[in-house]
């Protein structure tokens, strides 16, 4: 899935994010290319989910800049790519009525989306809960509708912000092989968790991030076996970490 | 969707509200504003549409007290006027706001109140010695404080006395500021005496133990007129319509009408058209 | 008590009659405020979301006055048309004093800041839900609105009730600029008035145990339709 012109890679310079008077990310420096699942991992708190969302586009850095290749307007790049959150905003429709409103602020053209839409939900296997109200359905089941939306938008970028954090080992597989699925598909995955397990499972490269900083920036193979820094260690070896 | 939805919405209320609006300059009733005597009474129901049958023109009666009539007419929102304020109405054509008055019809105001009459007012034919009455007594008495016709009658009443009664405003003199019904209702709830003109009276229906206490006297002469709206001050009424229904009303069949309303077998109104 | 018990007597009668002056008084009241109501929600939904979503200066101010105006007096709001639309007034050439237009508009006026500041409070809580998903798909601001609106519709089905309740129960306004002019401009509430100035205490209320029974009806409606719908939807 890369657009005729991919804004890929994503090279993020000096990021810094401040929040009252608080400095939650200090001068974070990586570029990000297509093809590798990254993972961004860490303890509770180090920032990942700010720096998901800088990279979005959902808040503004306080300096620093996020440098998407073929940099156009904000609309343009953002159209590229989706995101899925750690509890997933259901709208107050059905779950392929969430999917259909998806597609109609897309544009799609009115005769294709029944289709497109039908086709997500098989993808994620909701197909028999097309007509259930989406917030009645269960945590596991709106993950796999949110990453249903997400397909039907065709991102080149697909952030996800601890998807399972929330959900039980079965319900945290099935979302992990949809995540696979994107991948396969040729979306570019950068993904946040605290979770080893699913980073090792997940991952290509790891970005980790400890107190807003950027500590390491490797292939998954190397952080694992041969994590660097000292922090990268002790949560490697599943200690906590404040 | 939602756009198309909302264009297609604005276009309609636009265009039957340019309906609405456009309706007015046609082929429209007259405008009447009176006072709530001859509305609540029943009169204009009884003889307008007479007026209507004969001529095809439709009358629109607004009913409020003769100050609030007299306003309309001086900003032209209504094309003819039918009130009980001799002095006003004069000078409502003096000042250009009306073309003409002309008398209509009479009756006379009586002082009601309770039963048993603690100012032992009953029988007595000078109305102005019977506020005194009530004002030695602390008897209380409801004004219309509303500057209508029958409000001002009933200060020329208080002129003749030497009593002041704005200085008891709130003690045993209550000014209402509303219509005759209201009053009246007033008067009932508190026990008290009031001026009324007899048209309303008769028709009332919540008289609880009120009763007719005094009449007759000269002052309590009521007499109506009809103005016509200054056209030339006014372009836009119907001045040609208008000036019929004055026509009809002095006329002997308007007059005939008038005199033939009655509640309860007792006639209201009393013609005295020239 | 024995006007109370006359009261609902006569409301009976009416109702059981179906007397031709009283449907006109009653399609009329219905008339004008569903108008109203239309009118306010048409500027009262947007507005409101608006003053919800965007930031712009002064919204503050807004947001107050949108509140306070939820008390305007009914009897202040007719003067003021009633002003407006006099033929010596701004709007005179219109012609509309003593219509049920000016009535629709008197009533507009008093129900549009209660749609607007109440569909405000809505549309600003589910934005806090729904903002990180419609600025992820970069939602413009008519599919936001729309969106918010949308799911938001059986809260602003309450919203529309309220309104709906406050302009069939007003007299202050309409008895102003419609004159309570029969067979033209009579209301409900204004022939209500009407009958308690004639003393016609009883039949007074029994106009208004119709005009409950009728407010009733419209509420009851609208539950039952919102009910089933948001059965449906399932509002979680």
């Amino acid at each position: 899935m890369s657009a005729p012109q991919s804004i890929l890679p994503l090279e993020i310079r000096r990021l810094v994010f401040e929040s009252g008077d608080t400095r939650l990310l200090h001068d974070i420096d990586v570029t990000l290319s297509a093809g590798r699942r990254t993972i961004i991992l860490g303890p509770n708190g180090a920032g990942k989910s700010l720096l998901l969302r800088l990279c979005h586009g959902l808040l503004k850095p306080t300096s620093g800049e996020i440098i998407w290749r073929g940099a156009g307007t904000r609309s343009r790049v953002i159209r590229h790519q989706a995101m899925v959150f750690q509890r997933p905003v259901m709208l107050r429709r059905t779950a392929i009525g969430n999917i259909l409103h998806t597609l109609r602020i897309r544009d799609v053209p009115r005769r294709e989306r029944r289709e497109r839409a039908e086709a997500a939900l098989a993808l994620a296997g909701l197909s028999h809960l097309a007509n259930r109200p989406a917030r009645l359905m269960s945590g596991g089941e709106q993950q796999r509708l949110a990453l249903a939306r997400a397909w039907v938008t065709e991102p080149e970028v697909l952030f996800l912000d601890e998807p399972t954090a929330s959900l039980d080992p079965a319900a945290t597989r099935t979302v992990e092989s949809l995540v696979e699925g994107f991948h396969a598909a040729g979306t570019k995955i950068i993904m946040a968790t605290h979770d080893l397990g699913q980073a090792r499972r997940l991952a290509d490269d790891i970005v980790f991030l400890h107190k807003g900083r950027l500590l390491e920036f490797t292939p998954a193979s190397e952080f694992f076996e041969n994590p660097q820094t000292p922090e990268a260690r002790a949560f490697t070896q599943g200690e906590l970490l404040w | 969707m939602v756009a198309r939805i909302i264009r297609c919405a604005t276009a309609a209320l636009l265009f039957s509200f340019a309906l609405g609006v456009s309706a007015q300059a046609q082929n429209g009733p007259i405008t009447l504003a009176s006072t709530t005597s001859t509305e609540n009474s029943g009169l204009l129901g009884a003889i307008l549409p007479q007026f209507t049958a004969e001529t095809g023109i439709p009358v629109r009666v607004v009913a409020v007290g003769t100050g609030a009539a007299l306003n309309i007419g001086r900003q032209g929102d209504a094309d003819i006027l039918l009130v009980h304020a001799r002095s006003d109405e004069d000078a409502f054509v003096a000042a250009g706001y009306g073309a003409y008055r002309r008398d209509v019809m009479f009756n006379d105001f009586v002082i009601v109140g309770p039963r048993d009459d603690p100012a032992n007012i009953s029988g007595m034919q000078d109305a102005s010695r019977a506020l005194t009455r009530m004002a030695e007594t602390g008897s209380t008495f409801v004004s219309r404080g509303d500057d209508s016709g029958t409000h001002k009658a009933e200060l020329r009443l208080w002129a003749e006395t030497d009593i002041d009664p704005q200085s008891a405003s709130g003690g045993w003199y209550k000014e209402s500021g509303s219509g005759m019904g209201a009053t009246l209702n007033t008067a009932a709830g508190l026990g008290a005496y009031t001026l009324t003109d007899r048209g309303t009276w008769l028709s009332f229906r919540n008289r609880g133990d009120m009763e007719i206490l005094l009449e007759g006297d000269p002052p309590l002469f009521n007499p109506y007129g009809v103005l016509l709206v200054n056209p030339k001050r006014h372009p836009h009424i119907r001045a040609d319509d208008a000036e019929k229904l004055v026509t009809w009303l002095t006329s002997s069949t308007g007059q005939a009408a008038i005199a033939a309303f009655r509640v309860d077998g007792q006639q209201l109104f009393f013609p005295n058209a020239e | 008590m024995d006007t109370f018990f006359h009261a609902f007597a006569e409301a009976g009668a009416l109702l059981a009659s179906l007397d031709a002056d009283f449907l006109e008084i009653v399609g009329l009241s219905l008339r004008v405020s569903l108008s109203a109501v239309a009118i306010a929600c048409l500027i009262g939904f947007p507005l409101g979301a608006a003053v919800a979503l965007y930031k712009f200066p002064g919204r503050g101010v807004v947001s107050l006055l949108l509140n306070t105006f939820m008390g305007l007096p009914p009897v202040v709001v007719g003067l003021i048309v009633f002003l407006m639309l006099s033929r010596s007034g701004p709007l005179g050439v219109l012609g509309l004093l003593f219509t049920p237009t000016a009535m629709i508009i008197a009533q507009a006026i008093l129900v549009t800041p209660i749609v607007a500041a109440l569909t405000r409070q809505i549309v600003e809580d589910l934005w806090r839900e729904y903002g990180d998903h419609l600025r992820s798909l970069n939602a413009g601001p008519i599919d936001t609105l729309g969106t918010l609106i949308y799911d938001a519709r059986f809260s602003l089905a309450t919203v529309v009730l309220a309104g709906f309740g406050r302009a069939i129960a007003e007299v202050g306004a309409v008895m102003i600029v419609g004159g309570n002019i029969d067979h033209a401009t009579r209301v409900m509430t204004t022939a209500i008035a009407l009958e308690t100035s004639k003393g016609n205490l009883a039949t007074a209320l029994g106009l208004g145990i119709v005009l409950l029974v009728i407010a009733l009806s419209v509420n009851a409606t609208v539950q039952i339709v919102n009910n089933a719908s948001a059965r449906k939807a399932a509002l979680a």
